[in-house]
Order: C-alpha cells, then structure tokens, then sequence
C-alpha cells in the first residue's frame, strides 16, 4: 500500500448479504467477504446512510447489532415492510430483495494503487 | 467424529411449498434419525386458517398428500423418525390423513401423533394487546379467525417418548422442531439453556433447507453455486455438546461454505444475543464457524439464557379480498403511458366509485418492488402496471379489475396482455401470552 488513495465500489464487490421478515420488520444481514473489510462496512453502512437511501420505504427506526466474529451486522428495520407480508400490498410483502438493494450503495476502500 | 454419540438430523423441507425429491434423496443416502419438514410461516399459516374456514377438513398443508405418500415407505425402511408442522391449522386432520396414506401404503406398525394445542383462541379479547400495530385487538376493527401460539419442545418430547414415528404438529417455533430428537437424544435439561442454544442454533440453520446449502444465495458472478438446479437439503452431524457439522449429500448440487451458514445464521434474526424461542434465549453472538471439508462446516459456541416467561402468538384476521390486475405497455414511452394508466384507475377508484381503500399502483420493471426507494427509471420500455387493493366485498373486487381491463379500450396507447384475480385474505398481527396458559396436547394414532 503506497498511498492513502481510496477507490469507490458498488457493496456488492466486497459483501453479501440476506434479508428476512418478522411481521412489519425487517432484518438486513450484511457481512465482509475478506475481513479486512469488516471495519469499511461497519464505517460507512450505518443506519443513518439506510435511512439516507431508503427512508421513504424504511419507516421506523432501524438497529444495528454488530458480529465482529463473522465479519458481519446485522440491521433490524422497524415499520420497513408496509404492513408486513400478510397486509401489505407489495409484490414482496416479505422484503426478500432488501438485500439486493443495499449492495447497489458505494464504499469508500483503500486503493491498491 | 465419533458416530455413536453424533445425531443424524435432516431437513426434508424449509417451507410449505419446497421441493420433495432433495428429501426423499436425504432419506435414501443420509442414515438420518430424523428428517424435519419445516412448512408453516405466517404467510402459510393464514392460508391454513383460509383453508379450514372453508372445508373444517382442510387447514394443512397443501402438499401433505404428495409428501407423505413419497416419504413414508423410505422414512419406515430407513427408522427415521419424521417431525413436521405440516398440521398448519388443523395437525388432528393432517394426522388422520396421514395414517389413512400409510394404510393405503401397506405400512403397519405405525405410530402417527398430532401435536395441538397451539390454538389459543380462548387466551385472546377485544382487550388483547398487538404488538404491531401497537393496538388493542377491537381497534382493528377486523374479525378474528385463529389464534396460534408458537410451541416448544415441551410439546413434542412427549410424542418422542411414546415412540411416535411421524410427529405433525400446528404452529411451534421453527428450530423446536429440530431441538426436540436433539433434546430427547442427548438427555438435555430443559433448563440448560447453554446446550439448548446450541441445539436452537443448529435448528435455525436447518430450518429453511436449501438456504444453508446454497439455494437463496447465488448471484452468477459474485457468488456462485454448483449445480443449483439440483441443489440438496441440509443434513447436520450434531455432537452431544450441541456443535454441529452442517454438510449435504455429495452428490447433490449447491454447496455448504461459512457465506452460506452466516447468511443463514442471521436469517430473520432480530437481536444476534437474544434469538428467543419458547425454549431458550439463544445466543448466536460467540458462534464460531470452521471448514470441515468438502461442504462441510463446524459450528460451535452457540449459547444461551433462560427461556421466555410469555409465548408469541400469531392471531390471524379476516383482511377481506385481495384483488390484482395487471396490463402491459411497450416500446418508447412504456413507463409514462403505464403511469398514466396507474394514474387513471387510481382516480376513477376513488372519486367515480368511491372505493374504499386506496389504490396500490406498481410500475413493474420501474419501481414496483420498492416504490420511491429507487429512482424513477422511465427509459424502461417493457413495462407492467399492477393495481392492488384491499377490496371489503367481491363487487369492489370486481370493479378493480373491470377498471384496468378497460384500459385496453380506454386508456393510453398500446396497452396489452392484462390478467386479474381476486383472493380472500388473511391478515396476521402478533402477541404475547403467559406460557403457563399454553396446554399442548397429544393424541396417537396407530396404523
């Protein structure tokens, strides 16, 4: 590493990711392929950068509950799911694209030069 | 890994409408002692409830038939014992059917349980508390057509210690259905809620099958995935100490990796440190995960703390009619004259008929999934308008969809292909009961 340069990529190139339904909320599994990458994750996919993105699907608060061991988070989204999948009159009342959707954000990683 | 003190346990199904050869294949080639057919959801059990309304004989699960008439011999010619929620709404039905299959089969010396006792519609009043959405249950104004509360092991060891081969229950948490033969096996308290967490964590990763073995995981480029057209049901290896060795049949496609059990780990998962069940609160936050081959992981240090004093329940609601309708427009300006489709029966809903709800208009290829969480794409020139709503009688319904098959006279240019249904519906909210007003019962049947 030469230099402090840092290169922007798609989510995606560095995460997985998986997402499921509990009545009106929704969990949002996000974890590093390469632990180096756990600490860009936990930096720059916060809560407040969903809400930023998402906010007007994510309704409710959301948490965050980090797993230092799995290089991985966890977020809880509260009223994310227009009712839930039994109410809401969403194609995909369970959320179950959620996760496809957050792999479309950019992060900001070191560059290799 | 010694064979004598590890549990054989697979999964032949992870939802009401999975696939059966990847199970009938576990069965032949997996030496399991027990294969779990995980089949009730909350969308599930409102169609069980659907069901039942209109048939008092109905109200399992759909594919029981087909299951059990597959299952069975294989289950009966290998010894292993098979543990299912496929009762849904009605486990006393699904039982009956059951032994009437395994008649028809020629098989004899057959032990066939159901598990009741989830309904619980005595426990629940106007004053009950929802927890979404926050109300009292005579706020929502709706009809209330069962209440099931989520069961635990409790309620099926006593099956497993009559020696019931099939065990059908209704609703029970999910990972319940693997942590009872684990429980009854290993001789584990119902108070040691460290193994308990153990053994929880290994149901919940089992309990939605080909989601631990590669199915819900691949992104061609990304993440890839041998052979997913074949892909095979999970199959864990469990030690007295409630580790596990996840793994699948060799031969099967998919693949079991540390992404596909992390992923899994925290599916539908709230709190990582408190994942509560009727029989535990587990712990998933120490868990730790190691290659063990081909396809195969160790999982290990899954703990946990004293069980939930209250039991979740699931009430489920008459929510009237769901009527959809559909048409399509293509080519340059697809998005706008699909909008202005949308736009049009939205309005004549509400000021011409006067509808009672809302509207939901869905520009599929542009934004239906997520409405204004992606930007509006109207470059998009294969377009599908979708209008939905909660209709309160057939003729509301019916009118949604009159409306949007008009457009093919009346409404913007080039509008083609439209289809429209209209299903009853039924709604779900949740809330919690003292565990000690929960009774299960059991009744065995013998072929």
């Amino acid at each position: 590493m030469s230099s402090s340069m840092s290169i922007r990529v798609p989510l995606r190139q560095i995460a997985h990711a998986r997402s499921g339904d509990k009545g009106n909320r929704s969990n949002l599994s996000v974890f590093a392929y390469e632990p180096a990458h756990y600490d860009t994750l936990r930096r720059q996919i916060t809560p407040e950068r969903l809400k930023e993105h998402f906010g007007g699907v994510l309704r409710g608060p959301i948490r965050r509950y980090e797993l230092p061991n799995l290089h991985g988070m966890n977020f809880v989204m509260d009223q994310a799911l227009e009712g839930g999948v039994n109410e809401s009159l969403n194609l995909d009342g369970h959320g179950k694209s959620w996760s496809a959707m957050i792999l479309a954000l950019e992060v900001e990683i070191p560059g290799t030069e | 890994m010694d064979m004598r003190n590890t549990y054989r346990i697979g999964t032949g199904a992870g939802f009401s409408s999975d696939r059966l050869e990847p199970a009938l294949d576990l069965l032949r080639h997996g030496k399991l002692d027990a294969i779990i057919f995980e089949c009730v959801g909350e969308r599930t059990l409102a169609f069980g409830h659907r069901d039942r309304r209109a048939d008092p004989d109905k109200g399992y699960n759909p594919l029981l038939e087909r299951r059990m008439r597959a299952v069975l011999p294989l289950a009966h010619a290998a010894g292993t014992r098979i543990i299912t929620n496929m009762g849904v709404a009605n486990p006393r039905a699904a039982a009956l059917h059951t032994v009437k299959i395994a008649a028809e089969l020629g098989l004899t010396g057959l032990k066939v349980a159901a598990v009741t006792g989830d309904e619980v519609n005595h426990l629940i009043g106007p004053d009950t508390h929802l927890l979404e959405p926050d109300c009292r249950l005579s706020e929502t104004g709706r009809e209330m057509l069962a209440a099931n509360a989520y069961l635990g092991i409790e309620a099926i060891l006593p099956a497993i210690e009559a020696g019931a081969d099939v065990i059908i229950t209704g609703r029970v948490a999910d990972p319940s259905l693997f942590l009872a033969p684990l429980a009854h096996h290993f001789s584990w308290r119902l108070d040691d809620w460290s193994t308990l967490g153990a053994g929880t964590a290994v149901g919940h990763l089992m309990e939605c099958g080909a989601q631990i073995t590669g199915g819900y995981f691949a992104d061609p480029g990304h993440k890839e995935v041998p052979n997913l057209a074949y892909v095979g049901f999970p199959l864990a290896e469990v030690s007295a100490d409630g580790s596990a060795t996840i793994t699948k049949l060799a031969a099967s496609g998919g693949l079991v990796s540390q992404r596909t059990v992390k992923e899994q780990l925290l599916y539908e998962v709230h709190d990582p440190g408190a994942y509560l069940t009727p029989d535990v609160s587990a712990d998933f936050t120490q868990v730790g995960l190691a290659d063990d081959g081909q396809d195969r992981v160790r999982v290990s240090q899954a703990n946990g703390g004293r069980r939930p004093d209250q039991l979740k329940v699931t009430i489920a609601f008459d929510g009237g009619l769901l009527a959809e309708a559909e048409i399509s427009y293509a080519g340059p300006g697809a998005a706008e004259r699909a909008r202005m489709a949308g736009d049009i029966v939205a309005e004549r809903m509400d000021n011409l008929h006067h509808s009672n709800g809302p509207t939901r208009i869905d520009l599929i290829g542009v934004n239906a999934l997520h409405g204004s969480a992606v930007a509006y794409d109207a470059v998009a020139q294969d377009v599908r308008l979708r209008c939905a709503m909660r209709a309160s009688s057939q003729e509301e319904a019916e009118t949604l969809l009159w409306e949007v098959e008009a457009l093919l006279c009346c409404g913007p240019a080039a509008g083609g292909g439209y289809r429209g249904h209209i299903t009853p519906s039924v709604m779900t909210y949740s809330a919690f009961v003292d565990r000690g007003d929960v009774q299960p019962e059991l009744e065995i049947f013998a072929v």
